[in-house]
């Protein structure tokens, strides 16, 4: 079994130990780890802890900068030298991206954000759809069998093993595997509290009703030390970018407490805020699907609970 | 250079508040639903039109779905797409599948009319979520593959293509002609005008009708996921809730 691992700043991506985690509890044969470009080696120390035997580095002067079809075409190669049976990678956009390209050169199906699987010929699995708000189980008939792990369907875990041999190699590359290669990188302005890092997000949905409305949004936000998201609703209608955006076509949070404001609970937005411990919804409705997926709610109008809630939190403050 | 451009989309029904599925467990229960297609898409479709009103071309639109699918196609024709491509087929097909009939279906299309430079699809469908299509599309044809763009240019034969990661942006630049796939952010759809909706009904819609082959990525069942039926516990009514509301806060260690 072959096992793509991202790997950023010398250390593997945690979804990358995921996938790890997910692919030996697939099959007991070796697990083969497969680090690409400058930093693999750093990256791959550590990586028999979580089951790995041997740590393939792919070091080449041409992976300087990112190069998908360079790197399916390693994938490839790779699983085809060692008589991988399954190819496992993160389902993150990097990883979702290559192992669709790694796929289609082998001639084989690809199962995307797999969340389990059960060794086989054909393979079972069970994956996400909707980003999360329905599963299916399907069987993938692939030689060898190209699957994705969803983000956080598994926590990484050790196992106790000892290091992973390491393995350098000098991968076979042309001039058409670099074609698509990352030529520039532009810098993002520097903002405030991102919406992912967030601890806690206060959203405004469309019962804000105006981009104005947003001013008791942002003061609790400020207040909290959090940052401002919005509904598809709110981004289509003009009144805050995309940036902002949670959902399924938006991001995915994490916070400890998601404060969803005149937001109606959307399945496709909800996918967005999976990853939040709480949820407290504020709406006129007490029957809004929201309810469904709350912790908490206030029935009430969110131009008076929430500047109502700010000034509470200032009042104890001040005490 | 004006250019030719092919946009593909996919009609997906419009869940809202919670997915009910068939008593077979094979589809979404749509009958109380309307259907849209992926915001992704949505931003692919509206960067096609605004290029053909900077560059000067055409604009094609292709789906493959069943019969009511012509909706979309109309849809996507009342922001400006000039023609559609329908692939008449009564189930979901697998992303192998769907990617041969495109390629088919757009190999036809180039013979009689000439290369689209780009052909543009959403960085994952909005109910299957595969990936994929647009990736074995690209490699099929041979040309070179974008995902997950949120920024797009064509000039002088190439497309600069802008893709977010951490603190910043990756670009890439591709040789024409190239599939990129899009993610929502690109650009702010426009809305459809009533004009524009007359003028859908009358612009051109190819249909065939592709044979399904075997699928490789078989789908056996759905499954509504756990944890979408809890009760809010309800901390009051109005401004008065805000003390309530500050404790549990307090509780969870953010104020
Ligand atoms: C494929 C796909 C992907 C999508 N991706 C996303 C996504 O990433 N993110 C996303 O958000 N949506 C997404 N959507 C759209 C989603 O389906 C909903 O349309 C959207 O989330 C609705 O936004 P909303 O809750 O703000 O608006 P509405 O559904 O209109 O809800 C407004 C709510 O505000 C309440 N309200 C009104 N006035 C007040 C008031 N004064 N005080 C308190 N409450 C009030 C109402 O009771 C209601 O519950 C997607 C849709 C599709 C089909
Ligand atoms: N049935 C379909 N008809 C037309 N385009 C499709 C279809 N399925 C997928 N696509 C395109 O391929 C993209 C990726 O789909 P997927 O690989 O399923 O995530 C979608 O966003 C669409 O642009």
């Amino acid at each position: 079994m072959l096992v793509l691992c991202e790997h950023a700043d010398g250390e593997a991506t945690d979804v990358s130990l995921q996938a790890l985690t997910f692919a030996r509890t697939l099959a007991s044969g070796p697990l083969d780890a497969l680090l690409i470009g400058p930093g693999g080696r750093e990256a791959a120390t550590g990586l028999g802890d979580l089951g790995a035997g041997t740590a393939h580095v792919a070091e080449h002067d041409g992976l300087a900068a990112f190069a998908p079809d360079a790197w399916a075409r390693i994938v490839c190669d790779t699983a085809a030298r060692l008589g991988s049976t399954v190819v496992v990678a993160p389902g993150s956009e990097r990883g979702n991206d290559v192992m669709a390209r790694a796929a289609v050169r082998a001639g084989q199906p690809l199962a995307a954000n797999c969340i389990a699987a059960r060794a086989g010929r054909p393979l079972a699995l069970t994956r996400i759809r909707w980003g999360g708000s329905l599963l299916e189980e399907a069987r993938l008939h692939g030689e060898p069998a190209f699957l994705t792990v969803a983000p956080h369907a598994v926590a990484s875990e050790r196992a106790g093993g000892g290091a992973a041999a390491l393995e350098p190699f000098t991968p076979q590359l042309d001039e058409a595997d670099l074609v698509v290669r990352v030529s520039d990188r532009v810098a993002a302005a520097a903002g405030g509290v991102s919406l992912t890092d967030a601890k806690v997000v206060v959203t405004g949905g469309r019962g804000v009703g105006s981009r104005e409305g947003f001013a008791p949004i942002e003061e609790l936000a400020a207040v909290l030390g959090g940052a401002v998201g919005c509904s598809r609703a709110v981004t289509m209608a003009g009144w805050r970018s995309h940036t902002d955006q949670v959902g399924q076509t938006g991001t995915k949070i994490a916070p400890e407490i998601y404060i969803a404001c005149g937001v109606s609970g959307a399945t496709q937005h909800l996918a967005g805020a999976k990853g939040a411990k709480r949820i407290l919804a504020i709406n006129t409705d007490p029957e809004a699907p929201i309810m469904a997926s709350a912790d908490y709610a206030v029935i009430g109008d969110l131009h008076e609970v929430v500047p109502a809630i700010s000034a509470e939190i200032l009042r104890q403050r001040g005490r | 250079m004006t250019l030719k451009l092919l946009v593909c989309v996919k009609r997906v029904p419009m869940t809202g508040g919670k997915i009910v599925l068939t008593a077979d467990e094979q589809e979404i229960s749509t009958r109380h639903l309307g259907f849209t297609i992926s915001p992704h898409e949505e931003c692919g479709v509206e960067q096609a039109v605004q290029l053909i009103e900077r560059n000067g071309g055409e604009s094609v639109v292709l789906t493959l779905g069943p019969a009511e699918a012509i909706e979309q196609i109309r849809d996507a024709m009342a922001l400006g797409i000039d023609r559609g491509i329908h692939l008449q087929v009564e189930e979901e097909w697998d992303p192998e599948a769907t990617a041969e009939a495109i390629v088919a279906a757009l190999r036809s299309d180039e013979a009689a009319t000439g290369p689209f430079d780009l052909v543009l699809f959403g960085n994952e469908s909005a109910d299957s979520g595969g990936y994929q299509v647009g990736l074995r599309v690209a490699h099929a044809l041979g040309r070179p593959c974008a995902t997950g763009l949120k920024g797009l240019e064509v000039s002088g034969g190439a497309a600069r293509c802008e893709q977010e990661i951490a603190g910043g942006r990756d670009v890439y630049v591709l040789p024409l002609p190239a599939v990129a796939t899009i993610l929502e952010g690109l650009n702010l759809p426009r809305y459809p005008s009533v004009p524009g909706r007359m003028r859908a009904g009358r612009k051109p819609v190819e249909t065939t009708f592709p044979a399904r082959p075997a699928s490789r990525l078989e789908r056996l069942r759905l499954v509504v996921p756990e944890g979408q039926s809890k009760q809010a516990e309800v901390l009051g009514q109005g401004p008065a809730a805000a003390p309530a509301v500050v404790e549990i806060l307090r509780g969870l260690g953010v104020v």
